[in-house]
């Protein structure tokens, strides 16, 4: 029994430690105490909803976040934001929708149930506008990236000037974290860039914070209730395992057997 | 089966039973006769077939939303994740579930290579789990093309080219898999209908392999036949029946672990990256459970070769029962073979921690010693073995083991008192 034990937990080493090792070579990320981690892990609402803020007031002009609904807004797990407010938010979208009865096209402003409007009409177009580059869609960035959110985290703040001798072309900039530091995004955040509808300090550690977590939350929607049912499904386990144990030894107790 | 004599109570059961025998199948499976001291590594058979079971059910479920189309996948594996209910944990328990199946698979292959389950009377039990493991690959290796991300597509890429390897037909065979001229929705829609198919051919499979195994009954840790039935032995129902309920319940912790606290820790980050044929992944990665094979393919430098040593890795398996020239078959009478079992391990350990490494340097000389080791301890270690080595004598029989030895004597003594 024991040996089984020790034997799955190196074999469960083995597996997750080949993964980190893979893990690019980088600089050491910077490490934040995730509200999020952990058995119990949740998300920190109010950082959610700021993270929201700087999600539509810095990032959403140019990355899209083209699997999330506004509906999702006010969902539970999310950013909980009223009902109320989320259909003003979509409100002050417009999306395209039709063709009418006329079998023409028009705009009319979001509702609950439409996705995150984009803002570019499609790849190219926003690659036309970002020298090039393609700014990722971010609906599951925070999974897409070895490192998740310690990743963005410290990508957001990861802007340095360049050493010594590294000479960078037109329009890239130099991000410690990123890989071969070489990042075609000119550093998003900067103190007091936006002003939190809470009065929370703008500093750029927060802003990066709120963003990641509201990023985290974007790709793991149901995240909460995970961890939630996670908990459940294991303390039942562990109890219904406890319980089979006595009534193995019981029925093996009739023969005399190890067991 | 050797139930003839099984007469049902009821009149509509011995009407029933004469004319399709179920009742008589179920007393076979309950009676079964099981060697009293199998361990817990022989619990990873019925593991397995949770675990089958567990993949078939939720893949039902999954390919109820999901959209095989290249422009369409991801995001219905985003609807999954976002919208269907309780979708989240479906398509966890699915992708997790797939590794879990390769971890229990692995335990009980090299169980079986540590007791000899493989050697006569057992060559076709083995043999066909030899099937049931290469079918395995194939479908989760298309099952992970399917949520078209960047690995999805450029794993598909790199797999599908091997075949590009044999001379003057390979490319044409290339461009027939894919059903064009790169992996692109044709490929797509085959690999979605295959990875359909071939969990029900494992199924069938799995079948004729617990019938095989019930025709000489299970081999057990000392190694030695046994008479059938006789106090070495003990009915499947209840005693195995509840120490593989037990273990199999051990066995979904560590599982539910993964899928509600780390169901991505297993992946890689890129496949939450849409397909894009125009930009390759810095590296090219299949998942952990095919690593080995991987480092092998790559430690050869000409593809042709790399291709037939990788594919020879697991078909020299299917020859193991007669490599293996030794008649002893548990490890634990064979003190030679134990030490190269044990190092035939850690080669293969090694080889799957290189396989995830660049084949370069040092790691393309460790994968190469590695591979040459590997194909070293089948051909020419274990037939050599057999006749070289030095055996401990076998006990009688598992529950009088030779005099002296066991400390299991005292538990025997006071049984016999007892009867």
């Amino acid at each position: 029994m024991k040996n089984i034990l020790k034997i799955t937990y190196l074999i469960i080493l083995l597996l997750t430690g080949t993964y980190q090792v893979n893990a690019e070579e980088k600089a050491q990320l910077l490490k934040v105490d995730w509200s999020f981690k952990g058995l119990f892990g949740k998300f920190d609402r109010a950082s959610l909803q700021r993270g929201y803020q700087v999600y539509t007031e810095v990032c959403a002009s140019c990355h899209s976040m083209k699997y999330v609904s506004y509906r999702n807004l006010a969902e539970k797990g999310g950013p909980e934001f009223s009902i109320e407010q989320v259909k003003a938010i979509a409100a002050s979208f417009e999306v395209t929708d039709g063709p009418n009865s006329d079998g023409e096209m028009f705009e009319r402003p979001a509702k609950l149930s439409d996705k995150f409007v984009m803002p570019y009409e499609n790849v190219k177009a926003a690659q036309a506008s970002n020298g090039g580059a393609y700014p990722p869609d971010m609906s599951v960035l925070v999974k897409a990236r070895s490192g998740g959110a310690n990743y963005i985290y410290s990508l957001l703040l990861g802007y340095e000037d360049p050493p010594n001798g590294v000479i960078l072309d037109d329009g890239v900039y130099y991000n410690k974290y990123m890989y071969g530091n070489n990042i075609r995004m000119s550093k998003p955040l900067s103190n007091d860039l936006i002003d939190y509808v809470d009065g929370t300090a703008a500093t750029e550690e927060q802003m990066a914070k709120d963003v990641t977590t509201f990023l985290m939350w974007a790709a793991e929607p149901h995240l909460e209730a995970r961890h939630k049912m996670g908990f459940k499904a294991i303390l039942y386990l562990i109890i219904l395992t406890i319980l089979v144990y006595f009534s193995m030894k019981k029925v093996w107790s009739r023969i005399e057997s190890e067991v | 089966m050797s139930d003839q004599e099984y007469v049902p109570k009821s009149k509509f059961g011995k009407w029933f039973n004469d004319r399709l025998p179920l009742l008589s199948l179920a007393s076979h499976l309950t009676d079964y006769p099981t060697p009293k001291n199998l361990n817990y590594w022989w619990t990873f058979g019925g593991i397995l077939t949770f675990c089958l079971i567990t993949q078939i059910v939720t893949g039902l479920t999954l390919a109820m939303h999901y959209i095989a189309h290249a422009d369409m996948a991801f995001e219905s594996v985003e609807h999954i994740m976002r919208d269907v209910n309780y979708g989240w944990l479906i398509r966890y328990i699915h992708a997790n579930g797939a590794s879990m199946f390769f971890l229990a698979v692995y335990i009980h292959i090299f169980r079986s290579l540590f007791y000899g389950s493989y050697k006569s009377p057992r060559e076709i039990i083995w043999i066909i789990g030899i099937i049931i493991y290469l079918l395995m690959m194939a479908a989760a290796f298309m099952g992970y093309v399917l949520p078209w991300g960047q690995m999805s597509f450029w794993g598909a890429t790199v797999i599908t080219n091997l075949f590009s390897a044999i001379p003057f037909i390979g490319e044409g065979i290339v461009t027939w898999l894919w059903g064009g001229y790169s992996v692109d929705n044709p490929t797509l829609t085959r690999f979605f209908t295959l990875h359909y198919l071939i969990p029900f051919l494992i199924l069938g499979l799995v079948v004729l392999h617990i019938w095989a195994l019930h025709v000489p009954g299970n081999n057990n840790p000392v190694g030695i036949d046994i008479k059938k039935p006789s106090k070495d032995t003990v009915p499947f129902h209840p005693y195995i029946v509840i120490k593989d309920g037990f273990a199999l319940l051990m066995f979904t912790i560590v599982f539910a672990f993964f899928v509600f606290y780390s169901p991505n820790i297993l992946g890689h980050a890129d496949n939450y990256i849409e397909a894009n044929p125009m930009v390759t992944p810095a590296h090219i990665v299949p998942e952990w459970y095919l690593l080995p094979f991987y480092a092998i393919l790559r430690s050869v430098p000409d593809k042709l070769m790399g291709v037939i040593a990788m594919l020879s890795a697991i078909f020299i398996l299917a020859a193991l029962p007669w490599l293996d020239t030794s008649k002893i078959r548990s490890a634990v009478f064979r003190p030679l073979y134990k030490q190269f079992y044990w190092i035939l391990v850690v080669d293969v350990l090694i080889l799957g921690y290189v396989g995830a490494m660049p084949a370069e340097g040092l790691y393309l000389l460790v994968a190469r010693v590695a591979t040459a080791y590997y194909f070293i301890h089948f051909l020419i270690i274990l037939p050599i073995l057999g006749f070289k080595e030095r055996t401990i004598p076998l006990p009688l029989s598992i529950t009088e083991p030779v005099l002296g030895g066991s400390s299991n004597l005292s538990t025997i003594k006071k049984k016999e008192s007892l009867n």
